[in-house]
């Protein structure tokens, strides 16, 4: 039997986790309900008055997009490293970066892709206007896919530790700033009809960055994790 | 060439030379640091427009390089550490973890300080108050992942990677919060370092950073002996020398 190329390889493991997920909707929808509840809180802690909440939308949606994206990470290698999965994996002669990235891709897919499509609904509630939707979905877009592989690191370092979700944030939150403060950005200048080309050139350039030497680090966090 | 690397890699050889030069560090670290303050607080002239306010960068300044320079240099031992499995490099990042976090904790309490009475604010989001923060979660988040593990090794290994994927996360945290910061007006109040600094003023404070680096030095020897003694505690060496004793 000869190896499976790697397009090959990362398709039959994005084909495993879509499959995996199917069967599993409950969980796959947990994080896109906690971004509606999340993004909920803020009129009415804040006040119902959309022109102040207009100001403030591009933060509120990015925050709570960061927060979601955080909550779905938790089940992100879990189970694979539970049931053995992982350990196969690391000893199947495959490059396990490659895997997972797939596995990172299957991910945004399922949690990263769900908040893009909502965004537009979400911004609306909170009064942006409809020329800001393309922005605030590709910026969103760039922004939670770096969010999954920063996370997939953490995910990968913590997923030996008992009750590790809470020190996932403590690692990632403060990893994941840059992006917050481009993606927020882009979506406010284009709320003030700037160009948004600088801030999400710069979205796209760090997760170029983080595509090529963020499955390094996962892997060797991961073979830590699973060795131990 | 590479002898003393690999001798510095074993764990009784480093013991005695921590010890060794502990002392060394120390006291010229006290020197260094009394000929400081009393070039900051005394002979330094008082600033024609922040009046003796100014004095507190003496403590502010030299921290603040430190909190950097400590965690390039606990992720460049954590690099030591994975790619040559060298157990003593992964000793030192975990030593310097506590002494960079408290550098942090000082250079942001004396901003502060320093912040009430030139921009009339103990906090403004500044870009570098930010990003002095955001390191202050960095090295707070390495404390917890190491402290989270039971198995040195595996808390050794992990937080290597987490050292080293912050360290190149470090100058996009850096810039991005400077851009952050430049399209909002910010205080705008001019930066320290560029407007020229009389030398009379100068040289207390290159006095003092060269003072805080040999007290990080001294520390770090303590604290590099500390860890060896516990991961070291069933070592026959150990036995025999605090038996010897």
């Amino acid at each position: 039997m000869s190896a499976p190329g790697l397009l090959t390889l990362m398709r039959l493991v994005i084909g495993r986790d879509l499959r995996l997920a199917l069967r599993h909707w409950d969980q796959v929808a947990q994080p896109l309900i906690f971004f509606l509840i999340v993004t909920t809180l803020f009129p009415l802690a804040i006040g119902p008055a959309l022109d102040e909440l207009r100001k403030i939308a591009p933060g509120i949606v990015w925050v709570a997009a960061m927060l979601a994206a955080l909550l779905a990470l938790e089940s992100l290698f879990r189970s694979d490293v539970e049931d053995g999965t992982m350990e196969q994996w690391t000893l199947s002669g495959q490059p396990l970066s490659i895997m997972l990235l797939a596995k990172t891709f299957a991910h945004w897919l399922l949690s990263g892709l769900p908040l893009v499509i909502v965004s537009p609904l979400v911004g609306t509630a909170l009064g942006l206007p409809s020329s800001v939707w393309p922005v605030l979905a590709f910026s969103l877009a760039l922004g939670t896919a770096s969010l999954s592989i920063l996370g997939a690191i953490g995910a990968a370092l913590v997923v030996g530790v008992r009750r590790g979700s809470v020190l996932l944030a403590l690692l990632v939150l403060p990893l994941e700033m840059p992006v917050l403060i481009f993606g927020a950005r882009a979506v406010d200048l284009a709320m003030h009809g700037e160009s948004v080309v600088g801030p999400l050139n710069l979205l796209a350039a760090m997760l170029l960055l983080f595509v090529s030497l963020g499955p390094l680090a996962m892997a060797a966090a991961m073979r830590i994790s699973v060795e131990g | 060439m590479w002898l003393w690397f690999h001798k510095l890699s074993s764990p009784p050889y480093a013991y005695r030379t921590a010890g060794r030069l502990r002392p060394w560090f120390l006291w010229s670290a006290i020197l260094l640091l009394a000929i400081g303050t009393f070039g900051g607080l005394v002979l330094a002239p008082e600033d024609y427009q922040q009046k003796d306010a100014f004095r507190i960068i003496y403590v502010h300044v030299p921290s603040a390089s430190m909190s950097l320079m400590v965690y390039v240099a606990m992720a460049i031992a954590a690099a030591i550490g994975l790619i040559w499995r060298m157990k003593l490099a992964h000793a030192f990042a975990a030593a310097c973890a506590p002494v960079g976090a408290w550098f942090t904790a000082l250079t942001l309490v004396t901003g502060s300080i320093y912040g009430k009475p030139m921009w009339g604010t103990w906090w403004a989001w500044d870009p570098r108050l930010t990003s002095e923060l955001i390191l202050l979660f960095l090295y707070l988040g390495y404390l917890a992942l190491r402290a989270s593990f039971e198995d040195t090794q595996r808390a050794d290994r992990a937080s290597a990677i987490l050292a080293i994927v912050g360290v190149v996360n470090v100058p996009i945290v850096k810039y991005s919060v400077v851009w952050w910061n430049s399209l909002h007006q910010g205080p705008s109040i001019s930066k320290l370092g560029a407007p020229s600094i009389d030398p009379s003023m100068l040289w207390p404070l290159l006095v003092m950073m060269a003072g805080f680096v040999l007290y990080f030095a001294a520390v770090m020897c303590d604290r590099i002996r500390g860890e060896i003694l516990r991961r070291e505690r069933n070592a026959s060496w150990l036995s025999e020398i605090t038996v010897g004793t």
